[in-house]
């Protein structure tokens, strides 16, 4: 009897191992893992990278691109006229030169690089600019970063961009022009001496080229596809399984293939923390960021451990449709009344720092060369007495020793945190104060936002060009991203002068002003944070930057020991 | 049977109607648009996305236009990754799903059955209570809590397996193991109760006593008619597995379609929302359908009207 028992149970393990070998379905060679760095083969070295995202690429064309690991991938495998360098300083990319100017800087003439090809051998033309940007305000398309055409100024983009405009969708007439095969016109509707971050824009694989005749061969099936798609960047999509990872190799047909020093880079998705950190652990992965939670863990680890300081900004939103918060001592209180780096330091421990601006440090340098930050520096910043002052007097003001105001909040775990100690803050610094927290799903956040429908929001915001303006330019009156009922006529004032400013520094003091109204006088927001992210790397990986805008790393610079 | 059958499929037929009618209707009652950088779109932009999409048009008439192209075999292209055929993108990912619910369901039946019967057999003794408080374990435990256990301490400290990826057949392991615990111990359970209650019959002392040996009665009398109700929970059991493996999918980083589906609903993606929807209830009305017959091999009891009795 026990013998049998023991045999039937031996005899479906090897069923079931059959089994399970079988229905596979993927033979195991293709599935060996290569250690990362440099690996000794046949005399040449090849150095690996073994990289992890969160999340599939949702787009391959360089377009519909329009969330970040779309954008970093479009920014490594394609290449426009510019590209960002460790500085995030836009250097000559597709172009051999600056662009000759014309018309008194409206029109810029680029010189096309004669050695830009295609991954198919085709040249890189003018032609494909011109295909590229058309498609790009299309209403056919209708990317998501169309409006980076009305950032840049390029002729007609918003009159093309605008249902309500004769121009709709005649996109022939916008502002671009092929000479011949290397030499591209731009047109654009004012001075672009009013844009100093022009050139960074252009940057913005938004803008990058695409080859008309295969664009038009694959149809509906372009970029779907690792082998649907034509590359001219410093690596080539090589193989992409959907939900699961894609490797990237370098372009042996790139023009400045020996300044790219990573032969191979493997992605794979991970959405799960815990599981990214355990592959780090083990070796099968290069690099993560780290959350709170394993920053403590990590941090005294100086050769792996790094933060990263982003350029989103978080901040409350005070809506002034509420009697309460219309008072302008209220929001002073609301806004001081809470200590911003103990959030930081404690709940968020990430590298975040705390934020008394809306125009994030290490973002950009006026034409002086100073950060934005250096001559603002902390606005509205004071203490938990100086916020219990502003409060009584606004209470005053009010005729009522009680306010009662909710709190709009995302619905994550670390949000829920994060707007509980604010909870705690106020209610004591701020006597007679009751607030209650309301978390909802994103879209129904945004919603309640967009109907004035809340008290207080927990938001964020992040650049969409490299330019204090990206900020400042949300809180004019009636600007679709007010969303808080503010209006001041100063701050309108000095946001419309500066757009058109030609005088750099001028229009920089402007923008410095306004945030300044913004935040010290008027305290129409109450700043959170500026975001970091903590990233554990392998000390071998070199040179690694974060750009602040567009795809998040230039891996044509990184390097591997 | 064969008309059995038939009238089943038509039913079945309606049911997917009801399904994916409700669904459209109440997914369009989420809030926000499906696109991801919505607090960012201008009024206009808006406009010119949802016309792209279909989605300025009416709901009733967006309904008409879906109902008509589903029945052409087409459910359209994913908000989110644009232009990708929503058939496609399940297509790319059930595989693993699948493979996993059944690798996790194959083998969490045999080991629950084996563990059942060896409790039922030695009732009341050190082999029962063993398993007995495995199956508690197995069903009050989630099944991320072993995926975590097992990823640490077998991936990450004894190094034997790999910790994630979906790249070969030691890859499917330590998930396959996480999600089987839950099906060996609700497999276990069952057959417990029922080869006791089976065991306690008059037809198994009827057998004892007409000298068969003890195997020929375990397997014959005792195991077949303790399965029946066996069978009814493991097909749900298995829908479950194959197509609910979210959790178990994303600890082992598995590009399967469990996540793809609640994704979806945050986003609001509609047309994956509805596609996945209505594959899930195409597996599950078919794997009832498949148990119903089941039954009746099994059972001689409750084969259907027609057939042969």
């Amino acid at each position: 009897m026990k013998k049998t028992k023991w045999s039937l149970l031996l005899a479906i393990v090897l069923v079931l191992s059959v089994f399970l070998s079988a229905c596979s379905g993927k033979n195991d060679s293709d599935g060996k893992e290569k250690a990362s760095g440099t690996t000794d083969g046949e005399g040449s070295k090849e150095k690996v990278l073994n990289l992890l995202e969160t999340s599939e690429i949702p787009y391959l064309d360089n377009i519909m691109a329009d969330d970040s690991v779309s954008l970093n991938v479009a920014n490594n495998v394609y290449e426009g006229l510019y590209t960002l360098d460790d500085k995030d300083q836009p250097v000559p990319a597709g172009i051999t030169g600056e662009p000759e100017e014309k018309d008194g800087g409206k029109t810029w003439v680029f010189k096309l690089r004669d050695d830009a090809v295609w991954s198919n051998g085709e040249k890189v033309t003018a032609n494909d600019y011109v295909f590229a940007w058309r498609k790009a305000v299309a209403k056919e398309t209708a990317t998501q970063y169309s409006f980076i055409y009305q950032v840049a100024g390029i002729l007609n983009a918003d009159k093309i961009l605008n249902p309500e405009d004769k121009m709709y969708n005649k996109t022939d007439q916008l502002g671009v022009k092929a000479i011949d095969d290397h030499t591209l016109e731009v047109k654009f509707s004012g001075d672009t001496s009013a844009k100093p971050y022009l050139k960074a824009v252009l940057s913005f694989p938004t803008f990058y080229p695409q080859n008309e005749k295969f664009v038009k061969e694959q149809g509906k099936e372009f970029a779907l596809e690792a082998d649907k798609a034509l590359y001219n960047g410093p690596y080539t999509l090589t193989k992409w399984e959907h939900e699961k990872g894609w490797v990237m190799k370098k372009n042996e047909k790139y023009w400045d293939k020996k300044n790219v020093k990573v032969d191979t880079i493997n992605t794979n998705v991970v959405k799960e923390e815990a599981t990214r950190i355990n592959l780090f652990e083990t070796g099968k992965a290069d690099r993560t960021s780290i959350s709170a939670e394993y920053v403590d863990q990590y941090k005294d680890k100086k050769d792996i451990f790094s933060t990263v300081p982003e350029s989103t900004v978080f901040f409350l939103r005070m809506n002034q449709k509420n009697k309460a918060l219309a008072n302008e001592n209220i929001r002073h209180a609301i806004d001081m009344g809470w200590d911003k780096k103990q959030l930081t330091d404690v709940l968020l421990n990430n590298g975040s720092v705390p934020a008394f601006f809306l125009v994030p440090s290490k973002f950009v340098n006026g034409p002086d060369g100073a950060d934005f930050r250096e001559k603002n520096g902390d606005l509205n910043k004071g203490d938990a007495a100086k916020a219990k002052e502003y409060w009584e007097k606004g209470l005053k003001e009010l005729g009522t020793k009680k306010v009662d105001l909710t709190l709009l909040n995302y619905d994550s775990d670390t949000a829920q945190k994060d707007a509980q100690f604010i909870k705690n803050q106020l209610e004591k610094n701020l006597p007679g104060l009751s607030l209650k927290i309301k978390p909802q799903p994103f879209k129904q956040k945004l919603k309640l936002e967009e109907k004035l429908d809340y008290d207080i929001s927990y938001a964020g915001w992040g650049p969409d060009y490299p330019d204090p303006m990206t900020f400042v330019d949300m809180f004019i009156t009636g600007g679709s991203h007010n969303e808080m009922n503010y209006s001041n006529k100063k701050y309108d004032e000095l946001i419309k002068k500066a757009s058109a400013e030609t005088d750099l520094q001028k229009r920089w003091d402007m923008m410095q002003e306004a945030e300044k109204i913004l935040i010290e006088e008027d305290a129409a927001i109450s700043p959170m944070y500026q975001r970091g992210l903590a990233f554990i790397t392998k000390s071998n990986i070199k040179n690694i930057h974060n750009h602040s805008f567009g795809g998040d790393y230039s891996y044509k610079n990184w390097d591997v020991q | 049977m064969v008309r059995f059958v038939l009238k089943r499929m038509l039913y079945m037929l309606i049911t997917l109607f009801i399904i994916t009618s409700f669904t459209f209707f109440l997914m369009k009652l989420l809030p926000g648009s499906p696109f991801n950088n919505e607090e960012k779109l201008t009024d206009a932009q808006k406009f010119i996305l949802n016309e792209k999409y279909g989605l300025n048009d009416p709901v009733p008439v967006q309904y008409f236009n879906y109902m008509g192209n589903l029945l052409k075999g087409d459910m359209g292209v994913s908000f989110q990754y644009d232009n990708r055929p929503v058939s496609t993108m399940i297509a790319e990912r059930i595989g693993p799903s699948a493979v996993l619910g059944i690798e996790a369901t194959i083998f969490g039946t045999i080991i629950g059955l084996i563990l059942g019967i060896v409790a039922a057999l030695r009732h009341n003794t050190a082999a029962d209570y063993v398993s007995s408080l495995f199956a508690v374990l197995g069903i009050s435990i989630p099944s991320f809590v072993f995926a975590g256990l097992l990823q640490y301490y077998v991936g990450v400290k004894l190094d034997w397996l790999p910790v994630a990826l979906w790249d070969g057949p030691k890859y499917h392991v330590l998930p396959a193991l996480s999600l089987s615990v839950f099906v060996i111990a609700t497999v276990a359970r069952f057959m417990r109760t029922e080869m006791l209650e089976v065991l306690g019959q008059d037809y198994i002392t009827t057998a004892k006593s007409k000298g068969l040996s003890k195997l020929v009665v375990i397997y014959k009398h005792s195991v077949r008619n303790a399965l029946i109700p066996v069978v009814t929970i493991l097909g749900p059991l298995a829908i479950n597995l194959i197509t609910g493996t979210l959790i178990i999918e994303k600890i082992f980083a598995v590009p399967g379609l469990g996540y793809q589906f609640v994704g979806s609903i945050t986003l609001n993606d509609y047309p994956v929302i509805m596609a996945t929807t209505i594959f899930y209830s195409v597996c599950f009305i078919v794997v009832i359908l498949i148990v119903d017959i089941l039954y009746g091999i099994i059972d001689p009891r409750i084969r259907v009207a027609g057939g042969k009795g």
